[in-house]
């Protein structure tokens, strides 16, 4: 009892200061050194041109166009957000699947056929994995070179430009390795998007 | 070629910076002089004068364990109660209602053990009150907690024949300030510097490059054709009336960056966002990644060195952190390989190129681009060797064999460096049933460190041991009998049964990762995985702390020729068999009915 009589206040009192310096002085420090030094990068990547937004830079988007670069598959999601005037919001999921089970096979049999019909050039090729998978975010921005390059014919011949124009686009929407070690390289897709568009230089 | 750079690189530094680590966590541990001491002993000072702390108190085993029990019941009760309540509190810009209270008991035991287990996706449920008051907070103290429980522990070896273990107050303020503070704050500003969003706005909408059409019912309408000016939606030239059209996009806001950075190094693992560490706002680049992968073993490694110094003897430091290290580095080889490789199932005869040529190439799904393979795996292995438990992948799409090597490292026990502090007090109860067991083949009195180890301890060291044994099987035997848990399965068969086992070995382990199609919050998952994560995270803190005080009292025997010693490889070997015979074999016929199954199944 004694014990008990002697730890409880204490304990109350010291989560109080902790709650304190942790949760209030330690997230306030940190928001305000972040919107002060790295204003672009705390606020959510978001592209801006001439005042107008196009998109995060960091999420992913669906697109079905051919004349657009395609990412990865994408688990949409359209019920968990709405605006305020009650519209709903685009969000992804990822699938979850086990990548060893029959329903599996037959997705990704699925998305083999989808593509080689959007495709039809490209038959002789393997698809990169990148396009027949979902994300671990399901709102993955980016696809690696390969799966960039196998889309390629397709975009030019929709837009009447030459394969190495597309490449260009690509090329300068490409990352390398960070120190040229971790990581893979990425394309970011709705960085190339725009910049077909003619939004983006 | 660049992937074996890669992993060697990430273990080299981690090694590299626990090292240094581990001795500023010593000197801190001791009240000594640190270089950041002019700034943040005044600090540590005010909160002392501020709460009439004795800085000199030497607590009794009893009184340290009632401190940590008052402490968590008491942050338990305040957590509850701020979720309960966040639809009428401020700090609330998205309007988010107050949490069931299944949920809200579930997230509270959760984030107060360390577990970070989550039963809900953050930014649709969580105001940004209770995400900095109350689950920011937890992540801090709870690894605090284990912290100082830690130090108690390594006292009890170090003093001779005293009753006290130092004061459990001193010793969280001490941690806090000293060492989660400032180091959170450079991790944290990294982090908002590499892209991860740290302010205090309601989240953004942005425009579409695509629309996407729904229909009436909310199913997405795939080959729809969208004329914008006139609003309508048609499939293969049907009208659909009542479809909506999508044009703007969800883009998550508040402050993550701060979270982020203590869930990662405080071994916690519980995501700003829903998806973890996977998200793209969470964790943006492989600069971002780099920095939090490091941070989730930082700590745990760390104290393996601190522990090694305070006991004066360096070499017993390393020979733990050896065994550590050996066990992870296998697991990262089996996990790196199986992902490496995909399946037959993703390869298609050859239809989908799983190469590593211009890209990640082996099993992409539920992983990001900018990681491929080898971030994720290494993650994988990091994340579940520590109770850390947040991810930068899917692990429930991870191939068969990759993922039972991630339920293995959790049904350990957690001691492959293991959550900050519980860790290393886990696996130096392994060591103190190595020495036995050892001592006992060659017939000489059981000894550690000088300290004689007799029936008492061993008993504790024990329940230390078997406590998450104990938890897994009997919470998810149980949850496999009731019949509203099929209901939460995300897939059939034998990965269906993974899932639910992957659930219980995640709480009773304290890790807090998931196989994250399983839906676990419904009212029997939330209220049995809470108490499982209660138990297997105090009944070891009072245990550990039963075998400090009586360590303590003890007198120091000299080491002669015939002791045991505990410090060569032959000892580390020991250690590794045993905490593999407990963990492994308790778990073998749980695990031939899940992934070794499903395995087999694939290649038969």
């Amino acid at each position: 009892m004694k014990i008990i009589k002697e730890t409880a206040p204490k304990s109350l009192g010291i989560f109080l200061v902790f709650t304190l310096l942790c949760g209030v002085l330690y997230t306030g420090a940190v928001t305000v050194l972040a919107q002060v030094f790295f204003p672009e990068q705390a606020n959510g990547s978001i592209i801006e041109v001439d005042g107008k937004q196009y998109g995060c830079e960091l999420l992913g988007q669906q697109y079905t166009d051919g004349a657009h670069l395609w990412g990865r598959i994408m688990n949409l999601d359209v019920s968990a957000f709405r605006d305020e005037n009650g519209k709903p919001l685009l969000y992804a999921a990822p699938s979850n699947l086990s990548p060893a089970g029959e329903e599996y096979a037959a997705l990704v049999a699925q998305r083999v056929e989808w593509l080689r019909e959007a495709d039809p050039g490209m038959d002789e090729t393997a698809i990169p994995v990148d396009l027949v998978t979902c994300s671990g975010s399901g709102l993955d921005p980016h696809i690696s070179p390969a799966a960039a390059e196998y889309q390629v014919p397709r975009i030019a011949r929709a837009r009447d430009m030459t394969e190495d124009q597309v490449r260009e686009v690509i090329a300068a929407c490409t990352q390398g390795r960070f120190l040229g070690v971790f990581g893979e390289e990425t394309v970011n897709v709705l960085r190339v998007n725009l910049m077909l568009d003619g939004i983006l230089e | 070629m660049t992937a074996v750079i890669q992993y060697a690189l990430y273990l080299a530094i981690l090694v590299g910076l626990a090292i240094p680590l581990g001795a500023y966590i010593k000197k801190v541990m001791n009240g000594e002089q640190t270089v950041l001491s002019r700034i943040l002993t005044p600090c540590e000072n005010a909160v002392y004068k501020l709460l009439r702390v004795d800085r000199e108190e030497q607590m009794s085993w009893k009184k340290y364990a009632a401190g940590v029990l008052a402490f968590s019941g008491t942050g338990l009760a305040f957590l509850f109660l701020l979720q309960l309540f966040q639809g009428v509190l401020p700090g609330n810009p998205q309007g988010l209602p107050g949490v069931k209270w299944d949920l809200a008991f579930n997230t509270s035991a959760s984030f107060v053990t360390n577990t970070n287990w989550q039963a809900y996706s953050g930014e649709s449920t969580l105001s940004y009150l209770t995400q900095a008051l109350g689950l920011t907070v937890q992540n801090f103290v709870s690894a605090a907690t284990g912290i100082a429980v830690l130090f108690a522990l390594i006292r009890g070896f170090v003093k001779v024949r005293e009753t006290g273990l130092g004061s459990f107050w001193v010793d969280m303020t001490r941690i806090v300030v000293h060492i989660l503070l400032p180091l959170n704050l450079v991790i944290a500003l990294l982090l908002a510097a590499g892209g991860v969003v740290q302010n205090l706005k309601p989240a953004e909408t942005v425009p579409l490059l695509e629309p996407v059409a729904v229909s009436a019912e909310g199913e997405v309408l795939e080959d729809a054709v969208i004329d914008r000016e006139a609003g309508t939606v048609t499939v293969d030239g049907a009208l659909i009336p009542d479809a909506e059209i999508v044009t703007e996009q969800f883009v998550p806001m508040g402050p993550a960056a701060s979270q982020v950075a203590i869930k990662q190094s405080g071994t916690n693992g519980g995501g700003f966002e829903g998806v973890n560490s996977a998200h793209p706002l969470e964790n943006p680049s492989a600069f971002t990644n780099l920095i939090e992968m490091i941070s989730i073993l930082l700590i745990p490694a760390a104290l393996c060195f601190t522990f090694g110094s305070a006991v004066k003897n360096k070499k017993q430091g390393i020979a733990i952190f050896m065994a550590m290290f050996l066990c992870l580095v296998v697991a990262l080889g089996c996990i790196a390989v199986n992902e490496q490789a995909g399946t037959a199932q993703l390869a298609q005869d050859g239809a989908v190129d799983l190469s590593v040529v211009n890209q990640a190439g082996g099993n992409m799904e539920g992983k990001e681009t900018r990681f491929g393979i080898a971030a994720s795996a290494t993650w994988a292995a990091f994340t579940t060797a520590a109770s850390n438990g947040s991810v930068n992948a899917m692990h429930d799409s991870l191939t068969p064999i990759g993922g039972m090597v991630t339920m293995l490292l959790m049904q350990l026990g957690e001691v492959v460096f293991g959550g900050v502090g519980c860790g290393l007090y886990g696996m130096l109860a392994f060591a103190i049933l190595t020495v036995f067991i050892a001592g006992l083949m060659v017939g000489r009195t059981p000894e550690f460190l000088g300290k004689k180890i007799e029936p008492y301890e061993m008993k504790w060291s024990v329940l230390v041991c078997l406590a998450t044994p104990m938890a897994i099987l009997v919470g998810s035997g149980i949850a496999a009998v009731v019949p509203s848990v099929m209901d939460s399965l995300n897939n059939g068969g034998p990965h269906g049964f993974s899932e639910l086992l992957y659930a219980y070995s995640s709480c009773g382990g304290n890790n807090g990762s998931a196989f994250a199609g399983f839906n676990a919050n419904t009212v029997f998952l939330n209220v049995s995985l809470g108490l499982v994560m209660l138990f297997a995270r105090f009944l070891p803190v009072i245990g550990t702390l039963a075998i400090a005080g009586s360590l303590a009292r003890k007198k120091k025997i000299a080491a002669t020729a015939g002791t045991l010693s505990t410090t060569n490889a032959m000892f580390v070997f020991l250690l590794i068999v045993v905490v593999l015979l407990i963990g492994a074999l308790s778990f073998f016929p749980a695990l031939a009915l899940g992934p070794l199954a499903e395995f087999l199944g694939g290649v038969a």
